[in-house]
């Protein structure tokens, strides 16, 4: 450049050079981290780590799965210190957080354990112990499988007989409804096949991010799926005074408030519901689908409790079957992903994470879309798959195991409408707690009433009803989760808890609240 | 006479369509079951119905599956399982002791005492024990915490669940992840999935597939000009190379992650499928902690592993575990908490994964048995191993670097240009071009190297080493037959 313009040039020049030299350290300066510092176990240096609290997924460090959460891990550290030999007011921790019907006790259903246990060995195909149905299941289920082996990767939606029987299966539950198995997707529980339907649905920014419709309360993996990617969640308030029923009223204002800031794409439902138990009515339904259809609402029916339903005058109603009996303009219109699995029902098979998803209505390039994603994992456990099997084509009445079979499932899923009933009956008897009839399901969601001197003295580090289920578990060893955890109206305040433990437990375990409530409320009037 | 019309629904009418779906699953694909492993599936519908092909069957050599290849599956193992699922079977005199001890112990660790219940989310504690003891005894005593252990659905669960946690930020910060062309896509996928940046470097095909550090610094220089790299992936045995990296490599490679800020992510899902003289399985936590705390201390590392290869082949369990070095706590409460919402792995996976790591010891009445069987599996496929390289490596066009290790062959084909030409009108790579008419001529399914990544101008395929001998080597054959009859007819 000339001298005569240098002055401003070589300014100019100057500035560009500097901010050159910035920008070649500025990258050095994003990938260290500023408060990427930390000592080692030893103390000997400062480290700068590449993974850090600030350099990690945002989203991820959104998600809370409440199930799972801060009270579990006191629970468990509590467990430790007992075995210990720590002294407590109690001796055992009782774990009334998870839908985990095994580990309170419940025992398998025998036929389908010895189904797996062939599919497992073959060699016990020989084995006069086992019984011809059990053993003919176990031929078909190797015969589908690569090499006659459970080791062998299936096809990514699932081995084919399998999901052949399931549309067999849905179809008579639905009254005859045809069911293709090509729109079966055998799944890792029902949890996969749920994360992987909103992930397809995600998507846009800003005003036409998608948006979830999602009940209040609702089961976590929801919010924790919405927050990792990143959509928006909808909430859409039950109605606890009406049984937790579902208002077509409540879902409009819902949508009509989201339109205002994302594009609501999707409406999930749980039925019967998590955690608050309610078997919505058949007119409920049809009016959900009707809300979906003219609000053109992707929708997903979580049904995985649909073999618990205890309440007289209650039944279960599966969209898919409601859909189709509402005739053309909604069953070829409506898009419809219903969820299954073997976690609950009468099986309480969780450690197996099987599961399916049934897709109607599916955009067949995005169902081209949907299976390739899937494949990227390879398959389902295929033992979970096996046991799908078993439970959509249970011994028949004129087979060896019938007899066996249909007294261990009665005797289930009676208990646990037994179990429904008491606690409901026995939570309502405490005055604070107002605790819905358990319709179905495995848990009761009570309404507690904690005084204001209790909610301020939380609120100086907790929400009101963690400070609450804190307490109960230090004073009582019953583990519960805050209905915070699953969401409720402002000021108000829940727990959920299973009713899973033994009829003898659970009547301790429900005295025991009682007692606890009473003296929480003294303590803190 | 009334008409009734079904309107054919306008694909704006849809809620969920191509255009309104996730964006970055669209970018995923994944080559070992794309479009050429449908056509098969088709092929063998077709074979089915009575259509006549110049084949009877479809050899599936796709995919690193041994069960559906005629791989046994280890007795002691499935009888440990047998005895997990059906607990009435610990009376069962047919079962040895040592199997009855190991299912005892597992189900003792179950909630209910049932494989049934949900396990923690990081996994039963003491198969995490089991798993830090196997990792201890194959590393000649190096520490290996269990709560640094978190089983998986299948290796590739964490793998993604890492790589999960990795990516954040955007444009120039976006997180980079560097990884190996060629690579197994299930790493392409998932970083087209979670909209990270897939920082390429090239591994050497003249020199076996090994690693060049230089490359590594090449790549890594030019991903510093678009996005922030903070990963480094690396498959050892090599997937779909087969190439077992050397012990000096490994420790440059550790010495590079080190000096450039990078997070390590091991894939060794392969360390007992090591079949040439002179190679030998190097784990990185090894390599790591012997080369002294300058680096032990400091670099952080994922190790993958599963029950889905090695002499198992238990793929359909998804069994698989990971083993985190150095990770920050607040990042590690977030990995748990994170896992906790998919509740846990599978319970029979997670069980089949302590066998793994807790096999028959000499003394034990399953021993023998056991180690006949792992020993016949791993030399059949160190004997398939070579015989694929050298019938592979006598025809003309094909060259075919040694199998160190792993499950497949990834051999160079050169094709003619003309087909290359026909095969670029057609819209489609020219290696899936060629397998396309392997698979409708032969019926054998391969997946074209264009789905592992390659050097441009180079082409591919990825064929298993899994079938039976006797069939592998019907199968070899009928490859050269076909390339020499393509090459002829293509030039």
């Amino acid at each position: 450049f000339k001298l005569f313009s240098g002055g401003l040039n070589y300014t100019i020049l100057y500035i560009l050079h500097v901010c050159s030299v910035i920008s070649r350290f500025t990258p050095e300066i994003l990938r260290k981290g500023i408060h990427g510092d930390t000592m080692t176990e030893n103390g000997c240096e400062y480290r700068e780590r590449v993974l850090t609290m600030d350099t990690m997924n945002p989203n991820v460090k959104r998600v809370e799965y409440a199930v799972r959460g801060p009270i579990v891990q006191r629970a468990v550290q509590i467990e430790r210190e007992l075995k210990m030999g720590i002294k407590k007011p109690f001796t055992e921790v009782i774990r009334a957080n998870i839908g985990d019907c095994h580990a309170m006790g419940q025992k398998p259903i025998t036929f389908f354990r010895q189904v797996l246990a062939l599919c497992s060995y073959p060699d016990l195909l020989e084995d006069g112990k086992f019984p011809e149905d059990a053993k003919s299941r176990a031929r078909r289920i190797l015969q589908a499988c690569g090499g006659g082996s459970l080791g062998a990767y299936s096809t990514s939606q699932g081995i084919e007989m399998i999901r052949q029987d399931i549309a067999r299966y849905i179809e008579r539950r639905d009254g005859g409804i045809t069911c293709d198995p090509d729109n079966i997707y055998l799944s890792t529980g029902a949890s996969d096949a749920i994360v992987t339907m909103l992930k397809l649905l995600v998507s846009g920014e800003g005003m036409s991010r998608t948006g979830v419709m999602i009940s209040i309360p609702q089961y976590p993996l929801y919010s924790a799926t919405l927050a990792e990617l990143g959509a928006v969640q909808i909430s859409y308030y039950l109605d606890e005074d009406n049984c937790w029923s579902l208002d077509i009223s409540e879902l409009r204002r819902a949508l009509q408030e989201a339109k205002k800031h994302c594009s609501p794409r999707a409406l999930c439902i749980i039925n019967p519901g998590n955690p608050t138990g309610q078997v919505q009515s058949r007119q409920c339904i049809e009016g959900v689908i009707r809300f979906a259809a003219a609000e053109k609402l992707f929708l997903m029916a979580d049904e995985v409790y649909q073999d618990n339903v205890y309440a007289d005058g209650c039944k279960f109603h599966s969209f898919k079957k409601v859909l189709f009996e509402m005739g053309l303009e909604y069953s070829e219109k409506v898009e419809l992903a219903s969820f299954h699995s073997t976690s609950k029902c009468y099986m309480g098979e969780c450690g197996f994470r099987g599961g399916y998803m049934e897709v109607v209505n599916l955009d067949p390039e995005v169902k081209v879309q949907l299976t390739k994603l899937v494949s990227v994992r390879l398959c389902p456990p295929v033992p979970g798959q096996a046991l799908l099997d078993v439970v959509v084509n249970p011994p028949q009445p004129d087979e060896p195991s019938y007899d066996t079979f249909i007294k261990e499932r009665t005797d289930t899923l009676a208990t646990l409408a037994e179990k429904a009933n008491m606690t409901q009956e026995i939570l309502n008897q405490v005055p604070g707690i107002k605790c819905n009839p358990v319709q179905g399901a495995m848990y009761t969601f009570p309404r507690i009433h904690l005084p204001p001197k209790a909610i301020l003295e939380a609120k100086k580090e907790q929400t009101p009803d963690m400070f609450y289920c804190m307490k109960l578990l230090e004073e009582t060893g019953i583990c519960l989760v805050p209905g915070s955890g699953f969401g409720q109206r402002d000021g108000t305040y829940h727990f959920r808890m299973t009713i899973l433990p033994p009829k003898e437990k659970l009547k301790i375990v429900l005295a025991k609240i009682k007692e606890f409530h009473q003296h929480f409320m003294a303590q803190y009037s | 006479m009334c008409r009734v019309y079904y309107t054919p629904l306008p694909r704006g009418g849809k809620v969920l369509t191509v255009d309104t779906m996730n964006a970055n699953v669209k970018k995923v694909d994944y080559a070992v079951r794309g479009p050429i492993v449908q056509r098969a599936v088709q092929i063998e519908k077709e074979l089915k119905e009575g259509v006549k092909k110049p084949f009877e069957e479809v050899i599936k050599a796709n995919i690193g599956d041994a069960h559906a290849m005629g791989q046994r599956p280890i007795t002691f193992f499935r009888q440990v399982m047998a005895l997990c699922t059906y607990p009435q079977l610990l009376d069962d005199n047919k079962f040895p002791e040592d199997a009855k001890n190991r299912a005892r112990r597992i189900l003792q660790s179950c909630g209910g005492n049932s494989i049934g219940a949900y396990t923690t989310s990081q996994g039963i504690e003491c198969v995490r024990h089991d798993v830090a003891n196997y990792i201890q005894r194959r590393d000649g005593g190096i520490p290996s915490d269990p709560d640094n252990i978190y089983l998986t659905t299948g290796a590739s669960d964490g793998i993604v669940t890492i790589l999960k946690l990795l990516t954040a930020g955007e444009g120039r910060t976006r997180t980079g992840v560097m990884i190996s062309i060629p690579q197994y896509p299930l790493y392409s996928a998932s970083i087209a999935e979670l909209g990270a940046v897939q920082v390429n470097y090239y591994l050497n095909e003249e020199k076996c597939w090994s690693l060049d550090i230089s490359e590594l610094q090449r790549s890594l220089q030019a991903a510093r000009e678009h996005c922030n790299p903070r990963v480094l992936c690396i498959i050892n045995p090599g997937n779909p190379t087969g190439q077992v990296q050397s012990r000096q490599c490994i420790e440059d490679v550790i010495q590079f992650a080190a000096k450039e800020n990078l997070f390590l992510m091991a894939d060794e899902v392969y360390q007992d499928n090591v079949y040439a003289e002179g190679c030998e399985f190097h784990s990185f936590k090894k390599v790591l902690f012997e080369m002294g705390p300058e680096y032990s201390s400091k670099v952080e590392l994922v190790s993958f592993h599963s029950t889905s290869k090695c002499y198992m082949g238990e793929c359909g369990f998804r069994g698989g575990y990971m083993e985190v070095i150095n990770m920050d706590p607040e990042v590690k409460a977030q990995l748990t908490k994170l896992v906790s919402v998919r509740l846990c792995p599978p319970a029979p996976g997670q069980a089949l994964m302590d066998l793994v790591v807790n096999s028959p010891k000499p003394g034990e009445p399953s021993y023998q048995t056991f180690m006949m069987e792992r020993t016949a599996i791993l030399s059949a496929l160190a004997e398939k191993a070579k015989l694929t390289e050298e019938i592979l490596n006598t025809v003309p066009g094909i060259r075919c670097n040694p199998v160190q290790g792993a499950m497949y062959s990834f051999p160079c084909i050169t094709l003619p240009e003309r087909a290359i030409n026909e095969a670029k009108a057609k819209g489609q790579a020219p290696d899936m071009f060629y397998c396309m008419k392997l698979l409708e001529e032969t019926g054998i399914c391969l997946v074209p190297g264009s789905g592992f990544g390659q050097r441009e101008g180079t082409y591919h395929f990825r064929m298993t080493i899994l079938p039976p001998t006797d069939k592998l080597k019907i199968l070899l054959n009928k490859l050269k037959e076909f390339h020499q009859k393509f090459t002829q007819q293509y030039s």
